[in-house]
């Protein structure tokens, strides 16, 4: 029996039957609160910022018949028994159950911010589309990974966006000062009005601040983190910390209950982003279906990815990590651009990269596979080396011009001064260009080069 | 001096050659090689007359006489069959065979031998794509299109092709269009799409899929789907889309390395272009999920809207010179002629028609190549192995155990024109005709049929394969195997009538009289098909296929054991298992010798430098090579190129893991460590 019908808990469906497509190993009953099917909510930035129409869903269209899952759909779990669930639906009698109820947003002490909208899911997205028309003001409150995307998807809709965050630098879980200027820097670019260090004191169709000052919006809308959803295990006395205490198992402290996905508090860590609740849910499905009895989830670092068009930003480990000795740092205000990679020996260990795409990727690269990175620091702060072009005068005479067959630079220098003084007669003497014709610019380059050097090869052939 | 038009020995671009009655090669004008040849066809002409070509037939090392080989090998078929049924006999072919050769092989085995133990190298080259394009089109001919159509694309996407390396003159064909290669290391082709400003992915190995996924996202969010195609043109594509969907490109970016901002950059350029294409090669191919993957970058082409529209689409590069009609006409174990499945019963009922037999006489499907191998010598396996045309001691996956079981075999005969390392191996060795000495037809990358033509005889003592096998029939009492290619390609024609393969209305008469004849071709008065889809697909709904794929990891990853990843490919100087190249001195002495890409701090991590020998070593295998330091690779990632055999030979480490519907093996990744070769030699 699967709680929860979000990423994590379709997720677990899908993986389960996956191993077990029959339902030999386990028969599966899904309670989920919301009536739509599960839906893809990591797209609903790309939904705001109209990059999609809709969220997508998880699974397939008849997924609960052709899976034989007993789907409840729009049914509440209230509390849990010994053995039964207790819904809004009635009682559903389990062997194993698991918990994937996920979070619910947090919200600050701010009289009135119950009536903004908060940016959890699809209804929330909606609502903020139906009224993000062009010159409306809109307010967001919150300036950690989801404030950040949900002020640049605004943004994109022409509407009038302030970004209000109570912290003096923006995404402070992830990035360092520095990431969070040049962060701050680029939304304001994007058309987003940065306020730092401000605390919002109520909304009332006008957000006011601590500093009695007044920001004029239409609309709120609140992103000011979330916290695991733990109610029911709370009250059937399963220890729980911020999230469900978990083990390398996913099992709870009560037998055959078990946590994955934002409810969840492994080795201290609760996720907030999907990757680690996908992971687990793979490994809860091997332990469940017998697939993989020794399977176990050992924790997923910590890759940050802001998905807002226009600003490419990846942060690694924690911001911490970044004001050690042993940090690469680049930064370029002016080009929007940051790069910051903690260094262990030759371990990347933590980073904060914006604007420089291809440097992400590969401190990602580098950090989630712990391999050791390269000795040449500055190509890892680029993440690749730079394209070379080369002048076919300055060529070595070693230097293959055709690769097609063969031909090096001194075999066609020597062809000319035995009298191939020509682009055609070089072609004939050597076979230069004879393959797929891309050195014809090189050669033709060359033999402008040799007329020049050389200005009466064939006199001097001939003497 | 009379010169010869016909075709370069090695690749599926057949490059036009001129050969004299000498043997000299020069270049031909012609529509895929534009009058140009890379270094192995000017120097194809140097194997004519080699001081190591096979003249005589051997028996045990023993020359003889070819009736004494023939009754010999005869008589052996003849006693393990008697002794352990016709499955006990088995024959391993080629993508570098004409058709003739090809279809008399199927016949050959089905009928003369009555085995369904038959398969060929093709095995370990086309038949992830071959499987994917039936899937998505219900065809599957590498290029839908002829090549010179590619000279007016704008945008072309090469997913692990390297044709710079592997098919330099295909290069002259994309001098106008930007590139986008997809290649774990900076090939040729990728510096090349560098310098033209194109672009250049470097995902690890393995994950092409993923980027592939990534990008279908991409191209989904910026609003670049072809709706109006997806909707008229093709099924499926909610359910690629609803996995496509949870690998948004940061997403993806994770587990490829390809930065998220590249994939939009690419599909960006794809979308925006008015003719492109996307190409795959066996970068994308050679993998236990090959298949799959080579379906992700159709999904790709298909949201764009490019297959079966003129002047864009989607094709597969084709590696062999006939590995294009080499899997047509029944040498595959599980097809009859004109690309009909050996399931099928009406497909059985006409081919049997045609060779005169039974249809309940024909034997169902065999073993795929890497299992057919791999069963020699066992108690349920072949105890007979009859090898045209291929040297799987180098090429076939798993080198060590590709040894072990050929030498548990009670007979190995092999016909080879140089005692490549399988030749070695052999019981009985039958010197066999080169291009230029022998007639035929080649079908090239384009699914056009070529003329091969004999410039000058082969030496004394020497019989083309096609005179093998009807010489072979003729000593195990059965008839109906011609010797002469005319004759073969007129039972090729009638067999493949009907079939998607169609040849019937092709001729050596149309073929020499200039015509270009693309297949299907089902009357002599139809003109061929050069252009596929551009109507329908070839599902009976005329409809493409989105088929709904999903990562999986390579079979092998990286551990504190093996730490890297090797990756095999080639060299432009040489030709697959090398045995015809690594006897060319011009050739060998550019590349004479195996040696490993390395990422200089990779290398100096294992007490290597530039230069050194190092040893690779795999849980299957060690290869001795070369240290090539070269900054631009991965530091997790060593390339090796698989031309070389013995202790040289990258198929040693390579892991013989198969994709569950081509069965192509895992040549694109394995986990292996490397190490100074203490021996060094």
């Amino acid at each position: 029996m699967v709680v929860g019908h979000g990423m994590v808990g379709a997720r677990l469906v899908e993986e389960i039957r996956r191993r077990d497509p029959r339902g030999e190993a386990v028969a599966l009953t899904v309670v989920g609160a919301e009536a739509r099917p599960a839906y893809n909510r990591v797209l609903l930035s790309t939904v705001l910022a109209g990059g999609l129409p809709s969220a997508v869903d998880l699974l397939p269209e008849r997924w609960a018949q052709d899976w034989g899952v007993d789907a409840r759909l729009g049914v509440s779990a209230t509390a849990i028994g010994d053995g039964v669930l207790r819904t809004t639906d009635g009682d559903v009698p389990f062997d194993d159950l698991v918990l994937a109820t996920g979070s619910r947003p947090r919200l600050p002490p701010v009289p009135g911010i119950e009536q903004g909208i908060p940016f959890r899911d699809l209804d929330d997205c909606e609502r903020i589309v139906e009224r993000a028309r062009p010159g409306v003001r809109f307010a967001v409150l919150g300036g950690g990974l989801l404030g950040c995307e949900a002020a640049r998807g605004l943004a994109e809709r022409d509407v009038k966006v302030t970004l209000v965050h109570h912290r003096p630098h923006l995404m402070e879980r992830q990035l360092d000062p520095f990431g969070g200027e040049v962060l701050a820097a680029a939304l304001e670019r994007l058309g987003v009005d940065v306020r730092l260090d401000t605390v919002a004191a109520e909304w009332d169709g006008g957000l006011h601040l601590a500093d009695g000052s007044v920001l004029a919006a239409d609309e709120l809308v609140v992103a000011t983190g979330v916290r695991p959803e733990t109610g029911l295990a709370e009250a059937a006395g399963i220890i729980v910390d911020q999230g469900i205490i978990v083990d390398d198992r996913l099992a709870t402290s009560r037998p055959r209950v078990h946590a994955i996905g934002d409810c969840a508090q492994h080795r201290g860590a609760v996720p907030g982003f999907v990757q680690p609740g996908w992971e687990q849910a793979a490994v809860l499905a091997d332990l469940l279906t017998g697939a993989d009895p020794a399977a176990r989830y050992t924790g997923t670092r910590p890759v940050t990815r802001l998905k807002a068009r226009g600003v490419d930003l990846a942060a690694v480990g924690a911001p911490a990590a970044l004001a050690g000795a042993d940090v690469l740092r680049f930064v370029d205000p002016a080009g929007g651009r940051y790069a910051a990679l903690a260094m262990e020996g030759d371990r990347v260990v933590g980073g904060a990269v914006i604007g420089m795409p291809e440097t992400a990727a590969t401190m990602v690269q580098y950090f989630d596979t712990g391999a050791p990175a390269p000795s040449d620091r500055l190509g890892l702060l680029l993440g690749r080396l730079p394209a070379t072009t080369v002048d076919p005068g300055r060529l070595p005479g070693a230097a293959i011009v055709c690769r097609c067959t063969t031909v090096t630079k001194s075999a066609l220098v020597t062809a000319w001064r035995a009298g191939a003084t020509s682009v055609a007669a070089l072609r004939r003497a050597t076979r230069a260009g004879t393959g797929c014709g891309s050195c014809t610019d090189t050669v033709c380059g060359l033999a402008d080069w040799l007329a020049a050097a050389d200005p009466d090869p064939i006199a001097e052939g001939a003497a | 001096m009379t010169r010869t038009p016909t075709h370069c020995p090695y690749c599926a671009l057949q490059c036009g050659q001129w050969i004299d009655r000498a043997g000299a090669v020069d270049a031909r004008e012609f529509p895929t090689s534009r009058g140009g040849m890379c270094q192995k066809g000017w120097t194809s002409g140097r194997l004519l007359r080699h001081p190591e070509r096979l003249t005589t037939p051997l028996v045990h090392g023993e020359p003889v006489s070819w009736d004494a080989a023939l009754g010999y090998v005869a008589d052996r078929l003849r006693a393990i069959r008697t002794e352990h049924g016709p499955d006990a006999v088995a024959v391993f072919g080629a993508g570098g065979l004409t058709n003739e050769k090809a279809y008399l092989l199927g016949k050959f085995a089905r009928v003369a031998l009555g085995t369904s133990q038959i398969d060929y190298n093709g095995r370990f080259c086309m038949s992830s794509a071959a499987a994917a394009g039936n899937r998505a089109f219900g065809i599957d001919r590498g290029l839908p299109f002829p090549v010179t159509d590619l000279a007016a694309a704008d945008v072309v996407l090469l997913a692990g092709a390297n044709p710079a390396e592997t098919m330099p003159p295909l290069m002259g064909h994309l001098g106008e269009a930007a590139l986008i290669v997809v290649d774990p290391r900076v090939s040729a082709t990728a510096e090349r799409a560098i310098a033209t400003g194109g672009l250049h992915l470097q995902p690890v190995p393995g994950t092409d899929l993923v980027l592939a996924l990534g990008m279908l996202h991409a191209a989904v969010v910026e609003g670049y789907v072809d709706t109006a195609y997806v909707a008229q043109r093709t099924t499926g594509f909610e359910e690629a889309w609803r996995i496509a969907a949870q690998w948004w490109p940061e997403r993806a970016e994770r587990v490829c390395g390809v930065a998220a901002a590249d994939m939009r950059a690419a599909v960006a350029l794809l979308a925006r272009a008015r003719n492109r294409y996307v190409l795959t090669g066996r970068g994308a191919e050679q993998h236990a999920h090959g298949v799959d993957t080579v379906t992700a970058w159709i999904n790709v082409a298909l949201v764009l809207g490019l297959p079966g529209r003129p002047g864009s689409g989607f094709g597969t590069i084709t590696g062999q010179g006939n590995g294009q009609g080499g899997r047509e006409h029944g040498q595959k174990a599980d097809q009859l002629p004109g690309y009909r499945h050996i399931t099928d019963p009406a497909a059985r009922t006409h081919v049997a028609s045609v060779w005169g037999v039974d249809p309940d006489a024909l034997p169902g499907p065999g073993r795929s190549a890497t299992e057919l191998l791999n069963a020699l010598g066992r108690p349920d396996g072949p105890r007979a192995l009859l090898v045209f045309g291929s040297n799987v001691l180098v090429s076939a996956p798993d080198a060590g155990a590709v040894a072990e079981r050929l030498a548990a075999l009670d007979l190995l005969v092999v016909a080879d024109v140089v005692p490549g390392e399988t030749v070695r191996a052999a019981d009985v060795v039958l010197p066999v005709a080169q291009w230029a000495e022998e007639e035929g037809t080649m079908t090239n990358l384009e699914g056009r049929v070529l003329r091969r033509r004999r410039a000058l005889p082969p030496p004394p003592g020497v019989r083309t394969d096609l005179e093998i096998v009807a010489g072979l029939a003729e000593h195990l009492g059965v008839p109906g195997f011609p010797a002469h290619p005319a004759a073969v390609f007129e039972e090729l024609r009638a067999a493949s009538a009907g079939g998607p393969a169609d040849y019937s209305g092709i001729t050596y008469e149309r073929l020499d009289a200039g015509e270009a004849l693309h297949w299907p071709c089902p009357a002599e008065d139809h003109p061929g098909t050069p252009r596929l889809f551009l109507d329908r697909f070839a599902h009976p709904d005329g409809r493409a296929r989105f088929v709904p794929v999903d990562h999986v990891a390579a079979a092998e990853l990286p551990c504190p054991d093996y730490p890297l990843r090797a990756t095999t490919g080639r060299v432009l100087t040489h030709y697959q298992s090398g045995a015809q190249t690594r006897r060319i001195a011009e050739l060998v002495a550019v590349v004479p010798e195996a040696f490993v890409e390395v990422h200089p701090d990779t290398a100096a991590r294992s007490g290597l430098a530039d230069g050194d020998w190092a040893r690779v070593a795999s849980r299957r295998g060690s290869v001795r090579a070369r240290v090539r330091c070269v900054p631009s690779l991965r530091t997790d990632t060593v390339f090796l190129p698989f031309h070389f055999g013995d202790d040289q030979a990258a198929n040693r480490v390579t892991n013989p893991a198969l994709d569950p519907v081509s069965r192509m093996p895992e040549f694109k990744v394995s986990a292996v460590r490397i190490e100074p070769e203490r021996t060094a030699g």
